[in-house]
């Protein structure tokens, strides 16, 4: 007998699923609605979705070439962009006043009110390029309305080479987002199929590829790591070390992921429902993908977008060790690692926390997101 | 009737209610009653009546967010003195003296109420320390007597013994001793036999009845059992949907009841008490009928080494329902599964015979012959909830055995629809997704999808065992008529006899992985001839507060037989 005093449940949001409308409600709508709930996740799903916007559109969004320098602008401090002049709309940067402090030997720029740059959008690029690729495109988002020399916008401001950190952080999200998406693509295939072998077959099978996970999860991850990392030839080109990259990082995330399929599958497999299929002559392929599939696969895409962090993390901590991807890739761990002496800090912080803050909002509005699918993914279990 | 009666709580208009998203949720709606010393007062209800809720308010340990949002709660002590428990903050020290010592209570499942990480001794002397600070060595003589009290045997090593040593039964004990501890006034019991056998069930029954004479305590008993109830009860409140429906003496609300609830719950009880109107007048299968599944000597012993299904013999006629009866841990829901090839059995033989009259052995047979045994023989499952997949719409689950069988288009549909209303669902409700409806309806659907391939028997799994009493009979009714316009043969597994008597021609009683008896329902549940039969019949509760019997049972001692 159920009674009334464990209902509503305290902690985990909870549909109403004896309303009239939510009769004929399928898994996602009842996913869907579930998650839309939890507003925190639902915040995080507007967020990722702008980040992940931005890193395709990187060439659009960002100003300048991420590897483009300027002499005349390093270490330049962050231009605050105004919307308005004299009472009209016109948006502007005050220039940039270089003067040289010949006691410290070091530029310093101030801000010269009386100097306005326009800046206006959809200017035109300073050479074509390809949006997402393969997309001719000659215009950018915004810049310079009429570039002259001197001008300079510079919204988060400059590096030691003078190059705009605003592009480089917009560009280095294309590299940093996209290996957690393909770091998953790769755990998601290792993780599903290994795992569910092992849930299927059980037995000796089972037993081998258990041992072999905790094995694999006992190596500590960051010397793991920096020896493959450290096997990747230098001249290999770029994009080929980005491609291994991945693969390292996603040696490990797989793990999780076919632990947790196996653990559905053992489950699933004893419920009423999945017998009452076998009895009714339904083949074992056929269980899998009529009723153990659709049963775990919300489950799986939670997991799936927790996982997504860690591989970003990862990228950031190899590439700020200096074994990960380097230069001329632009990658947030890349960016962060430029970042990594005593000048940058003191002189230059915007070279530190541009790059962080990019990494610390996705990371947690990910997390939030995957926290918000994995409460959403059982949309039954207050049923019972 | 004493001439002390006197009102040891009072509850007066109390109003329990659960913060939801669309408004709140009226738990207890209004409910007054009062608790006399000494007496038994029980709660009775169906689930999601508010009787647990009403329980747990006296004690102020709502599950949040719910919370007591009127009425008051009036202890009234030896001393004269009154407090208002409703009125006390729920963590407050004042409400932490009156629990445990002046009200105790103890819960239906004897398993999760008690931490397994603490010895015995050391849970139930809890409460002496906090409210008496008993000293060590007193606390455990105290603790021996207790445990003395509640029989359980061999307290001196009982009491440093862990609570997942214990059987549920001797765990129910424990909590009973815990509660007992510091000599409360009244006892408030929340279904403290439904997760128990019924032969425990009964001795549990009798001992907090000793117990309460010995200690004069007033007993407020949670339960949805009517049988319980009869047994047990001074007094008796019906409570439905928060509400009470109807209070009175136990004499007034089974031979007089004034309320319509009333009167419907009883009745569904009563009508379960002797066999279907539509049984009595069937005749029996003619002797000379060749069985329809005839099983023999069949055993399956698990990896484990518990033989869970041990030489049991039995035979199914054609048309007829079988049930088999016996508690949990008898094997009787390993042997149902056996005869589907769920579990594959070790020994033994399961010849079903085939419409052309062949006969096959269900346990050696090879997949192909299996599958088209399995299309005529088809299990019910005890769960409602989990035995549909909550992904798929009713008409897919429906639909799925007729699709495998290679039925499609125009014709599915029109058989799904039929299907539905023969089982009395709305076709229209194809489209619905099995948590747009009740237990009793899931059932239903899980019932449609049993038959949809014409089947010839049906082996149901405690098919009725998860449903409220008063859609038990409905779900019973609806079997035997599908079982008349089918031809069909039922095996009918249940815990409860007065199911099986209710629909059942011949019963089989399996008592650890054996069957101890057979035969036409009539004989063994009037006649019973093995002596675990008798006990398990004896220890029934009887919904008939003029023929009180469970205390006067028969008590089965397998030891002592063998």
């Amino acid at each position: 007998m159920t009674d009334i005093t464990s209902l509503p449940p305290e902690t985990t949001v909870s549909l109403d699923l004896h309303r009239k409308d939510m009769a004929v409600a399928g898994q996602w709508r009842l996913f869907w609605l579930k998650f839309k709930k939890h507003k925190i996740a639902l915040v995080s799903l507007v967020v990722i979705v702008f980040m992940y916007l931005v890193a395709a559109f990187a060439d659009f969004i960002a100003p300048f070439d991420p590897n483009a320098a300027n002499s005349r602008f390093t270490y330049a401090p962050p231009q605050g962009l105004s919307l308005m002049l004299n009472g009209s709309f016109q948006p502007h940067v005050n220039q940039l006043k270089m003067t040289l402090n010949t006691e410290s030997m070091r530029r310093e720029f101030t801000s010269d009110p009386t100097k306005s740059v326009s800046v206006s959008f959809f200017v035109p690029a300073q050479q074509p390029y390809y949006v997402l690729g393969f997309i001719p495109m000659q215009t950018k988002l915004f810049g310079l309305t009429n570039p002259k020399p001197g001008d300079s916008l510079y919204i988060f401001g400059a590096d030691r080479l003078g190059r705009d950190i605003f592009s480089r952080v917009v560009h280095g999200a294309k590299i940093s987002l996209s290996i957690g998406l393909v770091g998953v693509f790769v755990s998601l295939i290792l993780g599903v199929t290994i795992g569910g072998i092992s849930g299927f077959f059980g037995g000796w099978i089972d037993i081998v590829i258990q041992r072999f996970i905790e094995l694999l999860r006992s190596i500590p991850t960051i010397p793991l790591w920096m020896g493959f990392a450290a096997a990747i030839p230098t001249s290999w080109p770029p994009l080929r070390t980005y491609f291994v990259i991945t693969l390292i990082v996603s040696l490990i995330g797989w793990t999780s992921l076919a632990r947790e399929v196996r653990g559905k599958f053992l489950s699933l497999r004893n419920e009423d429902f999945v017998t009452a299929a076998r009895l009714d002559g339904m083949s074992e392929v056929g269980i899998i993908f009529h009723h153990l599939v659709p049963s775990f696969i919300s489950h799986i895409i939670a997991t799936l977008t927790l996982a997504i962090p860690s591989m970003i993390l990862a990228e950031t901590a190899l590439s700020f060790l200096g074994i990960g991807l380097q230069p001329p890739i632009v990658s947030w761990g890349v960016l962060l690692q430029e970042a990594q002496n005593i000048r940058a800090v003191a002189q230059a912080p915007w070279l530190l926390f541009t790059p962080a803050a990019a990494i610390v909002i996705s990371v947690l509005a990910l997390n939030f997101l995957g926290d918000g699918l994995r409460d959403a993914a059982d949309p039954y279990e207050s049923v019972s | 009737m004493s001439i002390m009666k006197s009102t040891i709580l009072e509850v007066q208009d109390l109003q329990t209610v659960f913060p939801t998203r669309t408004g709140v949720f009226k738990a207890v709606d209004g409910v007054s009653f009062a608790l006399n010393r000494g007496e038994t007062l029980c709660v009775v209800g169906e689930s999601g009546s508010g009787k647990s809720v009403t329980a747990r308010s006296i004690l102020q340990i709502v599950d949040k967010p719910g919370r007591i949002e009127g009425g008051s709660v009036l202890l009234t002590r030896a001393d004269g003195s009154t407090t208002d428990l409703a009125k006390l903050d729920p963590r407050g020290r004042e409400i932490r003296d009156v629990r445990g010592k002046e009200i105790a209570m103890i819960f239906q499942e004897p398993m999760s109420s008690l931490s397994p990480v603490h010895r015995i001794g050391t849970q139930i002397g809890e409460a002496l320390r906090i409210h008496f600070g008993t000293a060590k060595q007193e606390q455990r003589e105290r603790v021996l007597e207790l445990l003395r009290q509640v029989e359980i045997p061999r307290p001196e090593s009982a009491i440093d013994r862990y609570t997942f040593e214990f059987s549920g039964g001797m765990r129910q004990r424990v909590m009973i001793a815990m509660a007992l501890a510091c000599n409360p006034s009244v006892l408030i019991a929340d279904e403290p036999t439904t997760a128990l056998d019924v032969t425990t069930q009964a001795e549990i029954l009798d001992l907090i009845k000793k117990l309460q004479q010995s200690h004069g305590m007033a007993v407020l008993f949670i339960t949805h059992d009517m049988g319980v109830v009869a047994e047990i009860a001074d007094e008796v409140l019906v409570m439905y949907r928060g509400k009470v429906m109807e209070r009175g003496p136990v004499e007034r609300i089974f031979h007089a009841p004034q309320d319509a609830y009333t009167r419907r719950l009883i009745g569904s009880v009563v009508k379960l008490e002797k066999k279907a109107e539509v049984r009595l007048a069937r005749k029996p299968a003619p002797a000379g009928t060749l069985p329809l599944l005839d099983v023999r000597n069949l055993s399956l012993t698990f990896p484990s080494g518990l033989k869970a299904v041990d030489d049991v013999s039995l035979t199914v006629r054609p048309g007829e329902a079988l049930g088999i009866v016996g508690e949990s841990g008898s094997g009787k829901t390993t042997m149902g599964r056996c005869l589907l090839r769920i579990y594959d059995a070790q020994t033994g033989a399961i010849d079903y015979r085939r419409p052309d009259g062949d006969t096959v052995d269900i346990r050696t047979a090879n997949k192909a012959t299996l599958e088209k045994v399995r299309r005529e023989v088809r299990m019910i499952f005890q769960d409602p909830v989990g035995s549909l997949s909550p992904r798929k719409t009713v008409g897919d689950i429906i639909a799925e055995p007729l699709k495998i069988a290679g039925m499609k288009g125009r014709e599915l549909n029109d058989r799904v629809a039929d299907l539905m209303q023969q089982v009395g669902l709305e076709p229209a409700w194809r489209e619905r997704y099995p948590h747009a409806f009740s237990g009793g309806q899931r059932q239903r659907i899980g019932i449609a999808r049993a038959i949809a391939l014409k089947p010839r028997l049906i082996i149901a799994d405690e098919a009725t065992s998860a449903l409220d009493v008063s859609l038990r009979s409905q779900m019973l009714d609806l079997m035997m008529k599908l079982q008349d316009e089918l031809g069909l043969s039922y095996v009918f597994i249940s815990h409860d006899m007065s199911v099986i008597r209710y629909m059942c021609d011949r019963v089989a009683v399996m008592y650890r992985g054996k069957i101890v008896e057979v035969g036409e329902t009539d004989q063994v549940v009037n006649n019973p001839v093995h002596g675990y039969t008798r006990a398990l019949l004896s220890a029934i509760p009887h919904p008939d507060p003029r023929n009180r019997r469970i205390h006067n049972r028969f008590r089965y001692d397998s030891v002592r037989t063998v």
